[in-house]
């Protein structure tokens, strides 16, 4: 049986305020390494926050999670940060890159807060710009770039650390079919190489390509593809 | 299976970031925005610079003094009458002079006196019209005890001291709109020539204002009574202080509390002290300035964390501790302190060096000024630094990457 890289327990988290708003109610999730998963469903339905949850960017009203075997809800910000650093990569619908760094600073970044050293995080980084295609691109800025290359740089940057699960938020969001399609096709290599791939999206086309489905609503997972997932 | 889970966890540590990257994470956001950086960092720059130029040029200005001084000689001491117990005018007795010439302290004496004359530039002029000039009987060694130069002509000698010569202080010839020598002046209903025109002497003012005239021709024409009215001594140099408590004494043995020592190196020694008062006063105004350079730095620093919420979700995303973005945001403020401080320093020396160039000062820059010039910047930009850094701390991850 493969290690489980993310396991969610009854979560739930409830947004204060009048009346308090359930996003999501008592997610049971486990995602094994080496798997691709697509987390579907329809705006409002929590999945933003199942991710920021998974990519312990925020933290779950009750329940408990465990990534890469950690207990993350008794984890300070600091030892946090740290697993975020060393074990989780995010891509961004908006890409998120840093306009003052050309591609290979924005990659190089990423490993900054992990302690590796700069000449190592070049190198590292050139590797990954390579890998997605982007070696003639390492010294441009990211505004001199297509949106399918800056998504193909926001990957290199997720993947550079080799993170144990990579969550990426409707990575093709904001990219026309051609490049959506190219970009869904690199995370599918990348899953083959090994890489743990969870996708958050509303389109259910983009999802039923995916290997195994969740599909949430209301904050419910209402449907999980693989048997042994759902309860 | 979640105990299972547990057993695998991996120890988790925290991450060291090198010095570098940490300065190279401080000036990500100077260089990305350059203008505005620019500007904040030109607030802390004018106030820097105020106080290094204001300090600088004090400083130059008191190392002129004291070169002047130092050109000058401080063993120049001067004996005048003061008054009598009664209150009149008293009178140093014929032969202080030469009193004063027999003690071993003396280096050089000499005496002017004056005489109750008046000059004009011709006849026509009326006598009300004086011009404030003094005429003064002197020796031929006034100018060698005062270290004075004639500007033109020579000073009197013993020849022409017998005569009816007169040598003009600077400022008199220009009263009495002469310029060369060979005029003739009238002095006290008679004409007498101008043979010489002194430069202007800077510890003795008196002379500038003065009509020279020989010892012998005062007697012997304009009633002088011989009566010193200032001895103008050149003491030795290690002991000048003592001559100077002696000189009373020594000038007019029977009344010495009728006498006036004065070291006129005093008056020009005061100025160079009299600076410190205004040198405060914009010392202060160059701190008000940095104060609101500070205040445009943190406003900058507020407003890049708002923009830069986005940056600010993403590097938590990638692992930023709290403490690690807090830092970055701080060592940015620090950095555009530390230009504005570097720049301030240049621009506060440059000023000190045109200011001192131009009025021929020695160029003095004082290190301490610039230690606390930057040091301050330093600080500045720390002090400023640390509300806007909490605040991009403090932002939440999820809501920093939902702002765009």
């Amino acid at each position: 049986m493969s290690e489980a890289v993310v396991v969610l327990e009854d979560v739930c988290k409830t947004y204060p305020g009048e009346p308090p708003l359930q996003v999501l109610r008592h997610v049971d999730l486990t995602i094994v390494a080496g798997e691709m998963l697509a987390i579907v469903g329809p705006s409002g339905s929590g999945k933003s926050t199942l991710l920021h949850i998974i990519g312990t960017l925020d933290r779950p009203t009750s329940g408990t999670i465990w990534i890469d075997g950690n207990d993350v809800v008794k984890l300070a910000d600091r030892q946090l940060s740290w697993l975020r650093a060393l074990r989780i990569g995010f891509v961004f619908q908006q890409f998120f890159l840093l306009d003052g760094l050309t591609a290979l600073e924005n990659v190089a970044d990423a490993l900054l807060y992990a302690g590796v050293p700069a000449s190592e995080r070049r190198r590292l980084a050139t590797t990954a710009l390579e890998r997605m295609g982007l070696g003639h691109r390492l010294h441009h800025h990211p505004n001199k770039l297509s949106g399918g290359e800056q998504q193909r740089v926001a990957i290199a940057r997720a993947v550079v650390g080799r993170p144990a699960v990579v969550l990426a938020d409707e990575p093709t969001g904001n990219l026309d079919s051609a490049a959506g399609a190219q970009i869904l096709g690199l995370l599918a290599e990348l899953n083959e190489e090994g890489t743990t791939i969870a996708v958050i999206t509303h389109d259910h086309s983009v999802a039923s390509a995916l290997p195994r489905q969740v599909e949430l609503r209301d904050g419910f997972v209402v449907r999980d593809s693989t048997a042994g997932g759902a309860q | 299976m979640t105990a299972a889970v547990a057993e695998r966890a991996r120890p988790i540590r925290s991450a060291r970031i090198g010095g570098l990257s940490l300065l190279r994470l401080g000036a990500f956001g100077v260089r990305t925005r350059p203008m505005r950086s620019g500007l904040s960092a030109l607030g802390i720059a004018i106030g820097i610079a105020a106080m290094v130029a204001v300090s600088g040029i004090s400083e130059s200005s008191r190392a002129g003094v004291l070169a002047e001084l130092d050109q000058l000689g401080t063993n120049l001491l001067t004996v005048q009458p003061g008054q009598t117990f009664g209150g009149q005018a008293a009178e140093l007795p014929v032969e202080a002079t030469a009193m004063i010439g027999r003690n071993e302290f003396v280096r050089q004496v000499t005496a002017t006196g004056s005489v109750d004359a008046k000059v004009y530039r011709n006849d026509h002029i009326p006598a009300y019209q004086t011009s404030g000039i003094a005429v003064v009987a002197a020796q031929p060694d006034l100018l060698s005890t005062l270290g004075a130069h004639v500007a033109r002509g020579a000073f009197l000698n013993q020849a022409t001291s017998q005569y009816p010569a007169v040598v003009l202080g600077w400022t008199a010839a220009q009263r009495l709109g002469i310029d060369r020598v060979g005029e003739q002046v009238w002095l006290d209903d008679q004409w007498f020539s101008v043979i010489g025109i002194l430069a202007p002497v800077a510890l003795t003012p008196e002379i500038d204002s003065s009509a020279l005239i020989g010892w012998a021709v005062a007697k012997r024409l304009l009633n002088f009574d011989g009566h010193p009215s200032v001895e103008y001594i050149r003491a030795d140099p290690n002991s000048v202080t003592t001559l100077q408590g002696l000189l009373a004494s020594i000038a007019n043995p029977a009344d010495p509390e009728q006498v006036q020592v004065s070291r006129p190196s005093d008056a020009l020694a005061a100025r160079a002290v009299a600076n410190n008062a205004f040198t405060s006063l914009l010392l202060g105004l160059g701190a008000v300035a940095l104060l609101v350079g500070a205040v445009g730095v943190a406003n900058v620093m507020i407003i890049s964390v708002l923009e830069r919420r986005s940056e600010v979700g993403l590097r938590r995303a990638l692992g930023a501790t709290r403490l690690n973005i807090g830092v970055q945001f701080l060592s940015e403020a620090v950095l555009l302190s530390a230009i504005g401080g570097v720049a301030g320093i240049g621009m506060g020396a440059v000023a000190t060096a045109a200011y001192a160039l131009s009025q021929e000062w020695l160029i003095v820059i004082p290190p301490l000024a610039v230690l606390l010039g930057f040091s301050g910047a330093i600080v500045i930009g720390a002090i400023s630094g640390v509300y806007p850094a909490l605040r991009a701390a403090r932002l939440a991850p999820t809501e920093a990457l939902r702002s765009t």
